[in-house]
């Protein structure tokens, strides 16, 4: 019997995980993918807004605010990358420079720290590449940049090293609520019990809330797709530019990334299939044709890959964080900005579960650190040989565009959560995440997956299920 | 009467020849080419085409190893003949050259790399 | 201080290596990031390698073996497993392996004979889903000639390059069904011998003007949709089809990996994606030379061992400080012709001239010009993209020489 249940390892189960975990308490986290971080935390913005977009009141000003500035300190916990970089939202014309000012007075409102308007010279004088059409911008300091699925990894890793489980492949199908508690099912048939449930479904939160019992809440998805930069062009701004937001969302931004690539994105597309989340090439061209318009030295040439995510939007316009049955949470609609809020929205939820009787009792053993991954191409020299010295594996790089080593993959398969396949290293490690975008390293990292885990090559996986990426042996006739 | 088409691989022009054959597949002409290899080519590609086949091969440790007909053999028979290789095995070590399998469609099977 | 580091033990590597010592280096050392010698050679185990240096059909790891059996014979040093991880403009070598860990090395000359990787799926912008079964040419042939595993059985391939030609003949060999292979441009970028041997031997459709828009499918490919372009290169909304497939095989373009090359400081060509050099293959850094598909993508493996031999005799001669560079002649092109190499002469004496041109032309004249004087001319049948171009400047012909333009007309 668990005490808590948590459904859906993304950046909101995932944080909730972590935060549970420090208090004595039996968690287990469900998750119906191979691996975490697997549906909107794994492809959005990777933006820490600074808060003054949401309408004063809404839980989602309140919660980013709030949970912008516990990012800080929680990813350096973690040993997540995190970068404040500041960002922009740059107007073109009179009525986006009214737009901007009521943006700056609702940040105000909403308690975003150290917000200014910047005249036409002192927004060229900090981002030079911006366009020259741009004639003012709303300056937020506080605005950074995270990796999400670093960040979510990281934390479901951080609560499972404090105790908690995590249960892939658990594709929750019905919940019993059974007197003081509730049986999950899975659609494999497995079950557990938890006295306490959170749904953080995502996507599907409004499917999964109607299992525990009669809801309003319903999740349209929104499809945003996005293409990546080279690193080379890492560096043509330093701040989130923004432009001045409509109806459909924050509109199309640029930004770094923490790791050094240029990020462009979203659209922003109201679709029914939650399961679509092919790019178009309409999107991709839009994208670039954006940003082109905003920022210098942007070319469709430098493209590395495109990705495209779908945000959970509720049918309320705010996060939609509530009590459907008594023990049972629903944390739905966690749209953006819900990566920035996470941390609030988990520290939120802790609370609500201690208002319905769950006993929160420190867990003395509770350590909030989580070790950081080696990052080979990352260390000094010395730090290197160091690395080397004690563990051979770290000297052959198997990844040459983002120098990942052999033993950096190794660790990412034994370290929690461990990567099951391909796509889980290179979310952990980045191999595969450069230019040449695995061509060279996958089969090296195959090998190494199939003799971590134990399993025959051709049975290694993309990122689970059906996604194999050998069909088999050549000589098949052959009996060796 | 046929009229075949293709083009010449002799040389990098890439000349698009047209064999005529007669009812028993005889060239009667060929036409399109620029040079006497050309039409060489197109009568050998008509009445008798050769390939060399190369491919891989189990290796007794489990591993693939590279292999090759020494000579060509005819293009017909080349699934044939991947047939066999797909079923033999080499036994370690070998050199590259070795013969692994003797007498297939009028040439042999030999391994291209070391491996010991 | 070591003599002459070489990175990359492929193909460039080894010539170059074999010529600096037949050119009196002894003080080598060869670092190759893989665990043999023979680089992409050893995963390329057709046969049509080494026609004009050996005069007979060689497999790729046939091919490899003569240079790396001369390598072994003369005792080069070498390092295997072994990454650079960088490389100054002062000649120092900062690189790791599993048993040294990191080590610097500094050296009086460097051949960069990297070579060059595969353009990815998200370099062509593809729409669709992310699934398994999208994989570059290359890395197909590798997991198929190597490792011993099928990718996939329902195949279609994007790009004719020479490596997806010759993968689509393996793979079908290897039992899988090929349904086609798609050419973005009106002709294909492989060699007309590739595509008699591989494609029509094997009954394998070749759709010029074709390119894949979409592909299917969330957790493996379920299929591609093609479609025809115009002449702008644009999908044709209306020619849409969509083929049922497991597999997407890309073969679109190499690109040379030239990271150290920039890290190093070494003057690039944005043609080329390779350094600018001399004839010698010296670039803009003296003492550093680059050769192979590092410097531009070759496709014969017999002229990227010409060219490493060039490297490895100029780098000899470099050591010995006996290299002359004693006059600067650039070299250009006009738009017929996408680039040379060499990119400039520095010593008046017989020089090869590597160049590719832009689209197929046929009955072409190419002329060489110093301002108004044509020193050079010559006519070719038939050029296409895919099929580098050679022509020999004579000495004399560069007597009076200051800049050279090399200029082609259609007939």
């Amino acid at each position: 019997m668990y005490d808590v249940a948590i459904i859906g390892g993304g950046v909101v189960g995932g944080m909730l995980a972590r935060m549970l975990s420090s208090y004595k308490l039996n968690i287990c986290i469900l998750e119906k993918e191979n691996d975490v971080a697997m549906g909107a935390s794994k492809a959005n913005s990777a933006i820490v807004h600074a808060g003054f977009d949401a309408a004063p009141g809404t839980l989602k000003a309140k919660l980013n605010v709030k949970g912008s500035e516990m990012m800080e300190q929680t990813a350096k916990e973690l040993g997540v990358k995190f970068k404040r970089n500041g960002s922009l939202v740059v107007g073109f014309n009179a009525a986006d420079k009214k737009k901007i000012e009521e943006l700056y007075a609702r940040g105000i409102k909403n308690g975003v720290k150290e917000l200014s308007i910047l005249s036409m010279h002192a927004l060229h004088e900090i981002e030079p590449n911006i366009s020259p059409d741009a004639v003012c911008a709303l300056y937020a300091p506080t605005g950074a940049i995270v990796c999400p699925y670093a960040l979510t990894i990281a934390a479901i890793g951080n609560a499972m090293d404090n105790g908690a489980d995590l249960r892939v492949h658990f594709e929750v199908t019905a919940i019993h609520e059974t007197g003081a508690s509730f049986a999950i099912i899975s659609s494999n048939g497995d079950r557990i019990n938890a006295k306490y449930v959170v749904n953080a479904a995502g996507i599907n939160a409004d499917a999964v809330a109607a299992m525990a019992g009669k809801t309003d809440i319903k999740i349209h998805p929104r499809r945003g797709e996005y293409v990546l930069l080279d690193k080379t062009c890492g560096g043509i701004i330093s701040h989130t530019i923004f432009r001045t937001p409509s109806a459909m969302g924050k509109g199309i931004l640029v930004t770094p990334t923490v790791d050094g690539n240029l990020l462009l994105g979203p659209t922003a597309d109201n679709i029914e299939d939650k399961n679509d989340t092919a790019t178009t090439a309409d999107g991709l061209s839009t994208i670039l044709a954006h940003c082109t318009e905003t920022t210098k030295g942007i070319h469709a040439r430098d493209t590395i890959t495109s990705f495209c995510g779908l945000r959970a939007v509720g049918n309320t316009g705010d996060f939609i964080i509530q009590a459907t049955t008594e023990h049972f949470i629903n944390a739905a609609g966690i749209e953006s900005p819900g990566l920035s809020a996470s941390p609030a929205i988990a520290a939120y939820i802790t609370e609500m579960l201690r208002d319905m009787g769950l006993e929160l009792t420190k867990n003395e053993n509770f350590n909030p650190i989580r070790k950081p991954a080696h990052r080979f191409r990352e260390a000094s020299v010395a730090e290197k040989n160091r690395m080397i010295m004690e563990n051979r594996s770290f000297g052959r790089i198997i990844c040459r565009c983002e120098g990942v080593s052999e033993g950096e993959i190794r660790e990412a398969i034994r370290t929690n959560p461990p990567a099951r396949d391909l796509d889980g290293v290179k979310r952990r490690t980045r191999a595969q995440m450069g230019r040449c975008q695995g061509g060279f390293c996958m089969p090296y990292i195959m090998e190494i997956l199939s003799e971590e885990l134990g399993v025959p090559y051709d049975s290694i996986t993309k990122n689970g299920g059906n996604s194999k990426l050998m069909t088999g042996k050549t000589k098949e006739g052959c009996t060796i | 009467m046929a009229i075949r088409e293709f083009t010449c691989i002799i040389c990098p022009k890439g000349c698009a020849l047209k064999a005529e054959l007669d009812e028993t597949g005889n060239v009667l002409g060929v036409i399109g080419n620029t040079c006497k290899r050309g039409a060489e080519y197109a009568e050998a590609e008509c009445t008798n085409p050769m390939r060399t086949v190369t491919s891989t091969m189990r290796c007794s440790d489990g591993t693939v190893i590279p292999v090759k007909t020494i000579m060509p053999i005819p293009k017909a028979d080349m699934h044939a003949c991947m047939h066999i290789i797909n079923k033999g095995v080499v036994t370690l070590p070998v050199h590259v050259g070795d013969i692994v399998i003797a007498g297939v469609f009028g040439s042999d099977i030999a391994v291209t790399e070391n491996r010991a | 201080m070591t003599d002459l580091v070489i990175i990359g033990g492929g193909p460039a590597g080894m010539s170059a290596a074999l010529a600096a010592y037949e050119n009196g280096i002894r003080d080598i050392l060869i670092l190759e990031r893989d665990e043999r010698l023979g680089g992409i050679l050893q995963q390329c185990i057709h046969n049509g390698f080494g026609l004009h240096r050996f005069g007979e059909e060689l497999t790729g790891p046939e091919y490899a073996w003569r240079y790396e059996e001369r390598v072994r014979e003369l005792g080069i040093p070498l390092k295997l497993n072994t990454m650079v991880l960088d490389i100054t403009e002062d000649k120092e070598i900062t690189a790791t392996n599993p048993t040294d860990g990191i080590f610097t090395i500094q050296t009086k000359s460097i051949i960069l004979a990297m070579g060059c990787r595969e353009r990815s799926r998200g370099a062509l912008n593809i729409a669709g889903t992310r699934p398994a079964g999208v994989y570059s040419a290359g890395t197909a042939q590798k997991l198929v000639n190597m490792k011993g595993y099928m990718p996939g059985k329902k195949v279609v391939i994007l790009g004719s390059g020479d490596i997806g030609l010759i993968m689509a003949r393996r793979m079908s060999l290897e039992g899988a069904e090929v349904k086609a292979v798609c050419e973005l441009m009106p002709y294909s970028g492989g060699l007309a011998r590739n595509i008699e041997q591989c494609l029509h031997d094997f009954n394998i459709p070749l759709l010029l003007s074709h390119t894949v828009v979409q592909i299917h499918g969330k957790k493996r490919v379920e299929g591609v949709t093609i479609a025809k372009v115009d002449e702008k290169g644009k999908p044709i909304r209306e020619t849409m089809q969509f083929i049922e497939c497991d597999t997407l095989l890309l073969s679109v373009g190499l690109i040379p990996e030239n990271e150290l090359t920039k890290s190093a400081g070494v003057e690039m060509n944005p043609i080329t994606n390779g350094a600018d050099v001399t004839q010698n293959r010296e670039t803009s850094i003296p003492g550093v030379f680059a050769c192979g598909n590092v410097l531009h993508v070759h496709d014969l493996v017999d002229y990227v061992s010409e060219e490493a031999e060039i490297a490895g005799k100029n780098a000899a001669l470099y050591i010995k400080g006996k290299l002359k560079n004693n006059v600067d002649i650039p070299i250009t092109t006009d738009g017929k012709i996408r680039y040379t190499v060499p990119q400039r002469i520095t010593e008046k004496k017989d020089t090869k001239v590597f160049f590719r041109v832009a689209n197929v032309y046929e009955h072409a004249e190419i002329k060489v010009c110093s301002g108004n004087e044509v020193i050079f001319k010559t006519r070719k049948p038939k050029v296409a993209p895919g099929e580098m171009q050679c022509i020999t400047l004579k000495a004399q012909q560069l007597e009076n020489a200051k800049e050279l333009n090399i200029d082609m007309e259609v007939l």
